[in-house]
């Protein structure tokens, strides 16, 4: 039999950003399957070296779009911790509350868009106008719904607007309303039970080979690895949450995880809202001189935060000079995106391809970067 | 989580309908659009009223979105450049970076986001504070103190503490690497000080040099305009600094000081062959200067940039007129007037001293010897007060006396014969400098100070410096402002003090000197000394009759045309004091001119 070959991409398969697999097949069982990146590449690693300091923040965000300000953070983080920073308290406290709320925005996101590749487009609109709601809170905080450029080397940008942590707060309490209802429409909805329960399995031996983080290997463990909790930045050793795991990793159990992150997402959000301090310095300087002169100490260093995805982390070099001399980025989604896709996407069949995908974890501007 | 639903259960999802939709319905899209937040960072606002022009957001921006335009509407104003930043928005990514680091505070964002159109050039514009569509939106993104992305902050020199006074030990001492490298990182290279600077110097290139660790490329950006940075890295009247696009917020940066932090700083042999790179051999032709200050000085080396042969006229023993004779030690110490003017003779200027021209030799002469003559004689005489008792033996002039302290410290004269008590007439930065080098020499003299400075302006408008008032009456000065002199009593044939009575107002309708004075208000300064410290003057002793009928002399200066030329005697040249007042870096700004003038002068008359 003549060997077909199908391309799943690159136009956005569901959420995964312009990315391609190339899918030989037989039926509609996929005998081989080649990763293609490259349709969004930006060269972000490659621009960087060529901005100041200040000037990177706004490419950065870029490099994962629905969840921006891990970039942000981690970039902050790495500068600080080259130039030996020390960031004030309620900086840390804001930052946090913004990654919970990117997390929570993206669980939401992906949550809904499990609805594309099972063609129950309900669940999208729903998770995805709730998700919204999030992003009017960013605007609100920040003065853009998408590429917020908010957390910043030496702090944030800007004071919390006044009576902002109400309305987040708010937030939270309409969401805690809606999850159940999307528990309910999507977790429990047949449709998706039928294709994504015992399906897409994620073995630990997998996640061992391939160095998978974040959901994918904390469902498929047990494990409770999760940074902010082996490896505590801002102030996470002083908030209580669960990591919540599992030792049996199929589609529909990483979703359940997402779900349950969620709940932890918010349980961290009341507490930072708590513990904030309301008045203090919200940014230190990074360097002396105006941000077009500011110049990072020589050295290099890794800085990583959790991500939706798992480990998020960037590999600053500084020369010494007013621009970074390289910065690499690790994807959290690199392992099971590219290598993960080529040896286990096999197998499966077509039309499983794009769940394979969002489960997953795949976010390809991560991989193309 | 189990699977318990039953078929009918989507039902549940029916409730939704009934809900209020998240989204915009298309057709409010723009009838009732959605209000952006308060922070929103949409299309730029600029205040043109505010904008210095300055390009900073042009050079900040992350994606080259912002091109300064030059917009020939605009009013040509002191420390402004007639452009404005057009902003491309389809290039821009909206990350209000540049509203952030705006020195002028003129640039905002707005809570305007909706902008389509067929037309791609709609989508560049120079931005108003209407907003693109001109609708007068909200402010969106400002900048805060929290989001601040200049140092607004200046690096301060140390400066040596009261104590000073007993000796002429230079006051303000030099900056550390570390604070020169801080320093020069905040400057935002707009180039608004070398609009500004009459010597047009590189500013911000040599703060970026410095910034950058070569020192020796500062030296050379420094000698292309100026090789008298030792001293004007000491005395500069710093215009530079009153127009600095970071004084608009904070305070300007310390370019005075970086300047010398240079010249200080630089390995001498760099800092030769930065200074001499471009001096050239003697072969077109041979220039006589008149006057080895500040003008002739930066005439001479640019001539001999421009490969003439140059003879310097130098009335006094040792050349460099009032920087040699003028400045105070303690502000501009011999050894950085000494590396000035060596550098210069090192490019090959010839000084002749101890000659006068008019006097030892005749402008005539040199004419004949030379292809062109520079004048840069400066104002050598002191201005006469004519009051009752000003005839008196001890009434002493500024200029003399400064002078001969600094013969006194060069140990080429003997100490100026001071008394215990003196009192200065005058307001401007040289009665400050008569008095506080009194204080000096009477506290190594006696031991203690007692002067008193007279001025007619009141405190608040003083013709000096601040910092000169600041530090003279920490030093220890009598300041009476406000009060005109009105006669020097004597009693048995000795100063016992000086009459001085209330002024009114300095000035006519008309803006003339002409002041007015209040008689019941007087009263008498005690000394037994005065110093007369209220102006110099020009002398033109070297003019014969001839000449001077048909050269132009109004209010003291001499008329001249763009590059120093005189219009009825084109081999002559002159800048300077002479020319345009008092004032170094407006001197070395005629030297140079004038070199470029003489050059062009000579190439037309032997072609």
């Amino acid at each position: 039999m003549n060997e077909v070959k199908l391309f799943l991409g690159p136009q956005h398969p569901g959420m995964h950003g312009n990315y391609s697999v190339h899918m030989y097949v037989d039926g509609d069982i996929i005998e081989k399957a080649r990763p293609t990146p490259g349709f969004l590449h930006r060269g972000f690693e490659k621009l960087m070296e060529r901005r100041h300091w200040m000037g990177n923040l706004a490419l950065i965000p870029r490099i994962c779009v629905p969840e921006p300000d891990i970039n942000e953070f981690v970039y902050a983080q790495g500068i600080e911790m080259l130039a030996n920073i020390e960031v004030p308290d309620k900086a840390h406290w804001i930052r946090m509350l913004v990654l919970e709320m990117a997390r929570v925005m993206v669980h939401l996101m992906s949550l809904g868009f499990i609805g594309g590749p099972t063609g129950m487009y309900t669940a999208t609109y729903w998770a995805i106008a709730q998700r919204d709601l999030i992003l009017d809170l960013f605007e609100e905080l920040c003065g853009a719904r998408i590429y917020h450029m908010y957390i910043v080397p030496g702090g944030v940008r800007k004071d919390l607007p006044e009576g902002f942590t109400d309305r987040v707060l708010a937030m939270m309490d309409e969401l805690e309303v809606k999850i159940p209802e999307y528990e309910e429409l999507i977790l429990k909805h047949p449709i998706i039970h039928a294709r994504a329960k015992d399906n897409i399995m994620l073995p630990a031996e997998v996640v061992w080979e391939l160095g998978v983080t974040g959901i994918g290997m904390r469902s498929a463990t047990g494990e409770e690895n999760d940074l902010r909790k082996v490896k505590p930045y801002a102030h996470y050793d002083k908030v209580e949450f669960e990591v919540p795991t599992a030792t049996y990793s199929d589609a529909l159990t990483r979703l359940n995880l997402k779900v349950r992150e969620m709940y932890q997402s918010m349980r961290i959000i009341r507490q930072v809202i708590d513990k904030m301090p309301a008045e203090g310095p919200v940014n230190v300087p990074v360097s002396p001189g105006n941000a077009l002169r500011w110049t990072v100490p020589e050295g290099m260093v890794y800085s990583a935060v959790e991500s939706s995805r798992g480990e998020y982390g960037y590999f600053i070099v500084s020369d010494g000079s007013e621009m970074p001399y390289r910065i690499a980025v690790r994807g959290a989604s690199f392992p099971q995106g590219l290598l993960g896709i080529e040896k286990y996407l096999k197998g499966h069949r077509i039309d499983d391809a794009s769940i394979w995908m969002d489960t997953m974890g795949v976010c390809s501007p991560e991989i193309d970067r | 989580m189990n699977k318990d639903k039953s078929i009918f259960s989507p039902i549940k999802a029916w409730k939704y309908l009934l809900r209020k939709p998240v989204t915009v319905l298309k057709k409010d899209i723009f009838d009732k659009p959605r209000e952006a937040a308060l922070r929103y960072r949409g299309f730029h606002q600029n205040d043109w009223e505010k904008c210095l022009g300055c390009g900073t957001c042009s050079k900040i921006c992350p994606t080259n979105a912002i091109t300064m335009v030059e917009v020939d509407s605009l009013e040509e104003k002191e420390g402004y450049k007639n452009e404005r930043p057009a902003f491309d928005y389809g290039r821009c990514c909206y990350c209000a970076i540049c509203v952030d680091i705006c020195p002028s505070d003129s640039l905002n964002m707005s809570r305007e986001y909706l902008h389509m159109s067929t037309d791609a050039d709609t989508f560049y514009t120079l931005a108003d504070s209407k907003g693109i569509h001109r609708d007068n939106f909200d402010k969106g993104y400002v900048r805060d103190s929290d989001s601040e992305l200049l140092d607004l902050v200046r690096y301060e020199m140390e400066h040596e503490p009261v104590g000073r006074k007993t000796s002429f030990l230079e006051i303000v001492k030099g900056y550390s690497l570390e604070k020169a490298l801080a320093e020069s990182a905040r400057c935002v290279e707009c180039g608004i000080c070398t609009e500004t600077c009459p010597a047009r110097m590189n500013i911000p290139e040599y703060i970026k040099s410095v910034w950058e660790g070569d020192m020796k490329g500062a030296v050379g950006y420094l000698y292309k305009t100026n090789p008298l940075a030792n001293v004007c890295g000491r005395i500069c009247t710093h215009k530079c600094e009153d127009v600095c696009a970071l004084s608009i917020r904070g305070e300007a940066i310390s370019i005075r000081w970086l300047k010398r932090f240079i010249v200080d700083n630089t390995p001498m042999d760099e800092y030769e062959e930065a200074a001499l790179e471009f001096v050239t051999e003697p072969v077109n032709g041979k220039v006589a200067i008149v006057g080895s200050g500040p003008s002739g000085l930066s005439c001479g080396y640019y001539l001999r940039t421009l490969g003439y042969e140059v003879d310097i006229y130098e009335e006094k023993a040792l050349p460099g007129g009032v920087i040699r004779y003028g400045g105070p030690e303690y502000r501009l110490p011999e050894e950085s007037v000494l590396k000035d003017i060596g550098m210069i003779e090192k490019s090959g200027v010839n000084f002749i001293c101890n000659t006068k021209v008019g006097r030892d030799i005749q402008l005539d002469e040199l004419h004949k010897k030379y292809d062109a003559v520079f004048l840069g004689t400066g104002l050598s005489l002191s201005r006469p007060l004519k009051i009752p008792g000003g005839e008196h033996t001890d009434v002493e002039y500024a200029i003399p006396f400064l002078g001969q302290t600094r013969d006194y410290l060069r140990e080429l004269a003997d100490m100026p014969d001071i008394h215990e008590k003196a009192i200065v007439i005058g307001g401007g930065n040289v009665a400050f400098d008569v008095g506080r080098t009194l204080i000096r020499l009477q506290q190594i003299k006696y031991g203690a100070d007692y002067v008193s400075i007279a001025a007619l302006e009141h405190r608040d408008i003083l013709p000096c410096d601040l910092e000169e008032l600041e530090e003279g009456e920490e030093e220890g000065v009598r300041g009476h402002f406000g009060y005109g002199p009105d006669e020097i009593v004597i009693k048995d044939g000795k100063i016992t003090g000086l009459r001085v009575k209330k002024v009114v107002s300095i000035f006519d309708e008309d803006g003339s000197f002409d002041p007015k004075y209040d008689d019941s208000d007087s009263f008498v300064i005690e000394g037994t000394q005065v110093y007369i410290a209220t102006g110099q003057m020009p002398e033109y002793a070297f003019f014969d009759e001839a000449m001077l009928e048909q050269v132009e002399i109004a209010r003291g200066q001499v008329k001249v045309g763009e590059k120093g030329q005189f219009g009825n005697f084109p081999w002559l040249f002159a800048g300077g004091d002479i020319v345009q007042g008092p004032d170094i870096i407006t001197g070395v700004a005629n030297g140079h001119d004038s070199a470029e003038g003489i050059d062009a002068y000579i190439r037309q008359k032997n072609m």
